[in-house]
């Protein structure tokens, strides 16, 4: 256990480290490295100071030692916008981010398994049926694209819900969260809707899967013969078997939850991570991308890293060695 | 793939293939509407009611009329228009050729490089195999968005930009297949006899191992060219994707987000429509390809 969680913390540190050198090329050999350090709209003079006070006439290996120095020690540069270490701006929208892809699986998890059971216990019903097509629908449907519609329909049309910020935080922990006030909730609710979605459709139809195979074995076939009632069978017999892929895949899914909260941050003006990055690339503000792109690489390592071991703890068959 | 005739009716596996799939009614209509959603967009200057980017076409005075008005010039805007008078139909027909542009080229430049690449890894093995596979892994433990989104920061907009971003993003779904099936191909007595009588590695690689793994690559195309286009969208109307000059299905939705809150909500619900069906019926192909060619189900 001890050597393979050694070998996989190694490969860990190796993806973070290839990615110091991509983002560094893609800093430095593929845009503007001056760029980088200045705000656009800065002099002649001062584009020549910046060369010279950053060693950007330096051979590029000695560029990326000192860059990769300055990344051990959380140091990613300032942002122009907000004129404060760049990591630290991130670090503050990070939880607002989390929050939000926490309740989209949470939603996923309550709404997905009880439909997948339904239809993978009724299979032939027309309301598994239904589900099944409704399924593919939410596959399809690009993300931005239903967030503009739910806006449309619950805020603008309904005006049930409010169609964009955090509203009203408490504190916890010392951090600000949303999901602690009743206004906040509100604000969360279309947001986590819309990111859930797809995650929804996808818990449905691996539950589905799951039940149909669990569905026929002996052991469920024993419990309806001692005389269990039906809504028992699927409880302890049916429902607990097929949770263990729907752990995995939360955790597996969790980054690209993340990931795509970008998306919806943007259309539900949501302060997070994801909103902060686009702005950040519309504004040029290239510190901030640069700290952007290795929080989130770190981040990534790390959920792949718990999921990994969250699995091998869940399922003994996987075998460390390999 | 026997040569022997064992039923009566001899047939070669594509066309097997083919009446399997004519088989399923959902898959057909989804064929007919890409057909026919294909056509709508390579004809577009032909059919559209007017070009939407010929400046002297327009009239700013007939800007944000809902679906169904009717224009100074007695055209009548069927879906709207948008904030500078553009007719939206119109706007949706040639949005949709870059829009299936974007999709199909990077689908096809893709799947030209992932499997070139999967096939060597599984014909060389050793240290090219794993440098191989080290980098797909690599790629596919990172959502596609997020390396496009990071890609396109570095390079900027522009549709070759896109397209380029998409191909980094879709090729190691291809190469992992490719190399997965050519494994299992490359035991079999066919590669053997090829390399037996002399061929060189160029012609066992691209004339007996390609087409004998091209099945589940089919299915990947199709589904791909769907991701594709979907994600082309969303990158677009975040404002990475294509440049306003070239403005595809994602862009026009992203040009009417600002006008939903008030109500106006045709700027963006159309070009979504346009967009959900492209996705819908391409979807629906694939889902039926991937019954079809699959060799569990072959008889």
């Amino acid at each position: 256990m001890i050597s393979w969680l050694a070998k996989r913390v190694i490969q860990a540190v190796a993806v973070v480290l290839a990615m110091t050198v991509i983002v560094f090329i893609g800093v430095n050999v593929i845009g503007d490295p001056v760029a980088v350090l200045l705000p656009p709209d800065a002099t002649h003079d001062e584009r020549l100071r910046v060369i010279a006070s950053f060693g950007l006439d330096r051979p590029l290996w000695e560029q990326y030692l000192s860059f990769l120095s300055g990344a051990i020690r959380g140091d990613l540069g300032r942002s122009f916008v907000f004129s404060e270490p760049a990591l630290s701006v991130i670090l503050q929208r990070m939880p607002a981010t989390l929050e939000l892809a926490i309740a989209a699986m949470l939603l996923a998890v309550l709404v997905g398994v009880p439909l997948g059971l339904y239809a993978g216990v009724r299979p032939n019903s027309a309301g598994a049926k239904a589900l099944m097509a409704g399924s593919i629908l939410g596959f399809s449907l690009p993300t931005f694209w239903v967030g503009l519609v739910m806006i449309m329909l619950f805020s603008v049309q309904l005006g049930w819900l409010p169609a964009g910020g955090r509203g009203q935080t408490a504190e916890f922990l010392g951090v600000q969260w949303s999901f602690l006030t009743l206004d906040g909730l509100r604000h969360l609710a279309l947001p986590a809707l819309n990111l859930a979605l797809f995650k929804i459709s996808l818990v449905m139809r691996l539950v589905r899967a799951e039940t149909r195979e669990v569905v026929p074995q002996d052991y469920v076939r024993t419990a309806r013969a001692k005389g269990l009632s039906e809504g028992a069978v699927i409880r302890t017999h049916v429902l607990k078997n097929t949770l263990i892929p729907v752990v995995t895949i939360v955790g597996l899914e969790f980054g690209s939850v993340i990931a795509f909260s970008v998306v919806t941050e943007t259309i539900f003006s949501w302060p997070g991570m994801g909103k902060l990055i686009i702005d950040s690339i519309h504004l040029l503000d290239r510190p901030m991308i640069v700290a952007y792109l290795m929080a989130i690489v770190v981040l990534f390592v790390l959920i792949n890293l718990i999921v990994d071991l969250l699995y091998t703890v869940l399922d003994p068959r996987v075998r460390l060695e390999n | 793939m026997s040569a022997i005739a064992s039923a009566p009716a001899a047939r070669t596996p594509l066309q097997r293939a083919l009446r399997a799939f004519a088989g399923s009614p959902l898959a057909m209509f989804g064929l007919v509407v890409l057909a026919c959603i294909i056509a709508l967009a390579v004809l577009a200057p032909w059919i559209a009611p007017q070009n939407p980017y010929d400046l002297m076409q327009l009239d700013i005075m007939d800007g944000q009329l809902p679906p169904g008005s009717q224009a100074a010039t007695g055209m009548t805007y069927w879906l709207g228009t948008d904030e500078q008078g553009r007719d939206m139909l119109s706007a949706i027909l040639y949005g949709l050729r870059i829009s299936l542009l974007v999709g199909f080229s990077s689908a096809i430049a893709a799947a030209a490089i992932g499997t070139t690449l999967g096939l060597i890894a599984a014909y060389a093995g050793g240290r090219t195999d794993t440098t191989i596979m080290r980098l797909v892994d690599l790629q596919l433990s990172f959502p596609a968005i997020l390396v496009a989104l990071m890609i396109l920061a570095f390079l900027g907009k522009g549709v070759g930009n896109v397209i380029l971003a998409l191909v980094i993003v879709e090729w190691a779904a291809y190469a992992r297949t490719a190399r997965a099936s050519a494994l299992v191909q490359r035991r079999k007595e066919y590669i053997e006899a090829a390399l037996s009588y002399g061929s060189s590695s160029l012609r066992v690689l691209f004339r007996h191992l390609l087409p004998n793994c091209l099945p589940p690559l089919m299915v990947i195309v199709t589904v791909q060219v769907a991701r594709a286009i979907a994600l082309e969208a969303t990158l677009s109307f975040l404002g990475l994707g294509v440049p306003v000059t070239e403005p595809s299905l994602g862009l026009l939705i992203s040009n009417g987000y600002q006008h939903m809150l008030s109500g106006k909500f045709w700027i963006s619900f159309y070009p979504g429509i346009a967009l959900l069906v492209t996705v819908v019926a391409i979807n629906l192909i694939g889902d039926r390809l991937r019954d079809v060619l699959n060799p569990r189900n072959a008889d």
